[in-house]
């Protein structure tokens, strides 16, 4: 088994906390995992990404050039990632945020997830990441939503753990979403 | 198993050393390192050691130097151009035969460089930055794990040969997080009798690196070079897919574990190529490497630098066979495809040199 994937955004959409509660899960479902951010001398409102390596042997490289997937969070994302998923791999677009002129990819199987649309439904517009990572989870199905939500609390600082059921429910409603669209993707 | 944590490659340092007994720490802030005195500034204090942000490099390594002189397990970090700051007293440190670890999560130069992971400190770290004629053991690893592993054997390797213990990471490795099994230390730290403890009922003992008397010093460099040639015994290395192959690969730290995928990659294409890594980069696996010259026929060499570790690669290789050379300086990370793509250039050119 082996899964990669790509997640990129403006610093502060919570793209690095996706990809570490991902690499959380996996650890807690016996895998072994990497999960390598992309820091710089960076500002507020810059790009931010991160990548998740997933296996059942040990990781060789933490750097990968063309993913199994991508999430894609705002439009120098879109543009910078989509082209270089793989030709069969997955990309998630943010479509709250991203235009689609920027969407461009050798894969087929794009799947556009209104974020803000679907966080704000569940009451909270800045789980979008959530929503995003739910449908990323659902959709590969290297880790389940449920080993997700049983990481919760040691992924995310003591000060967040009131926010964990919204978490929850923010998960939930991304994966019910690439369930309702998987046969677009 | 021992418990499995999620953690940054500098967490799993300062987490090794505090295994290891480590109850001292000096440092001064420097990207990307900060992570390794975060976590000792929080943890020290609960566990009755001492943290302290020193006001220079230069001062924290001499602290270190002090702390240690009393016989604690003692450790400082910093990345590249605060490693050069701390060459004098890592002089001192061999000189005085007083044991710490220091711990360089590298970056880029020369100068003050980039944040950017780089090898380039391959050449400081295995030939000792500082003055005199010394040696450092040097240990390098390649993922979370190695960075707790060998942290705490940077510890016990400090104690084994009174010298300072270098381990050499990069920003790569101090910035990836990964799971690492929380190993027990359960190792008895050596009595330390030379140390400083306060001399009442003993006789007066004394650390120093100043030899003025007639002979004294050439004395000291005959028996320091006894013990760096006794640490030859500690050489580590790792070989992956090398049984059959026709080219091996060479490399430490974070270009090897890229080069483990590149190796995957060439092997589904039919390439018979393997790789070879380095643990400890000094003392450097002479006969592992001079082993896998004759076994292959040829190797090949690939830094994150312009050419360093390649040096000691043909030293130990002695001529017998080719070896090739690929270097990344600073800037950009090569992906597993690059290195490949790289990989497979230098094998259609042939030869070698």
């Amino acid at each position: 088994m082996y899964f990669d994937t790509i997640i990129a955004g403006f610093g502060g959409q919570g793209v690095l906390f996706m990809g570490n509660l991902m690499a959380y899960a996996a650890m807690e479902a016996g895998r072994q995992v990497t999960f390598m951010p992309v820091y710089g001398v960076e500002m507020r409102g810059g790009t931010a990404n991160c990548t998740v390596v997933i296996s059942d042997r040990q990781v060789g490289s933490p750097i990968v050039h063309e993913p199994q997937a991508a999430v894609v969070m705002n439009n120098p994302s879109a543009e910078k990632f989509g082209p270089r998923v793989k030709k069969n791999g997955l990309l998630l677009v943010n479509s709250s945020l991203v235009d689609e002129q920027y969407v461009k990819a050798r894969t087929k199987r794009i799947l556009r997830v209104p974020s803000l649309e679907l966080a704000q439904e569940i009451g909270n517009p800045r789980l979008a990441n959530m929503i995003l990572l739910g449908c990323l989870v659902e959709l590969s199905g290297v880790v389940s939503v449920a080993d997700m939500v049983k990481v919760l609390p040691s992924a995310l600082d003591p000060r967040y753990h009131k926010m964990i059921p919204a978490n929850q429910a923010a998960l939930e409603r991304g994966a019910r979403f690439a369930k309702e669209n998987r046969g677009k993707v | 198993m021992a418990k499995r944590v999620m953690v940054k490659g500098n967490e799993a340092v300062a987490m090794g050393a505090i295994a290891a007994g480590c109850r001292f720490y000096f440092g001064y802030p420097i990207t990307p390192q900060n992570e390794i005195p975060e976590y000792m500034s929080a943890e020290l204090p609960k566990l009755g050691g001492t943290f302290i942000q020193a006001e220079s490099e230069v001062a924290s390594i001499n602290m270190v130097l002090g702390a240690a002189a009393t016989g604690a397990r003692v450790m400082t970090s910093s990345s590249s151009p605060g490693i050069s700051l701390k060459q004098e007293g890592i002089s001192y440190l061999c000189g005085s035969e007083i044991p710490a670890v220091i711990v360089n999560m590298s970056r880029s130069g020369p100068g003050l460089g980039g944040i950017h992971p780089s090898q380039g400190d391959y050449f400081q770290a295995t030939r000792g930055g500082g003055h005199g004629d010394y040696r450092t053991l040097v240990l390098a690893p390649s993922t979370a794990q190695e960075n707790y592993d060998l942290t705490m054997l940077a510890f016990d390797l400090a104690d084994k040969y009174r010298n300072p213990v270098m381990v050499l990471g990069d920003a790569l490795l101090g910035q990836i997080k990964e799971p690492v099994e929380l190993k027990p230390y359960r190792k008895k730290p050596p009595a330390k009798p030379w140390a400083l403890t306060g001399c009442a009922g003993r006789p007066s003992q004394l650390l120093k690196s100043l030899y003025l008397a007639d002979g004294l010093l050439t004395e000291h460099n005959w028996k320091l070079f006894k013990k760096y040639q006794k640490m030859r015994q500690e050489v580590r290395h790792e070989l992956y897919r090398a049984d059959d192959a026709e080219v091996i690969l060479v490399a430490f730290g974070s270009v090897a574990r890229i080069l483990r995928t590149s190796v995957d990659i060439l092997r589904d294409k039919g390439k018979k190529v393997g790789l070879l890594r380095p643990i400890t980069v000094y003392p450097f696996p002479d006969e592992a490497v001079r082993a896998a010259a004759q076994a292959a026929g040829r190797l090949m060499v690939l830094e994150l630098n312009t050419g360093q570790m390649v040096e000691d690669v043909r030293l130990a290789v002695e001529g017998k066979a080719p070896v090739d050379f690929y270097g990344c300086p600073p800037g950009t990370i090569p992906t597993p495809e690059d290195l490949a793509r790289e990989v497979e250039k230098l094998w259609r050119k042939g030869g070698g040199r």
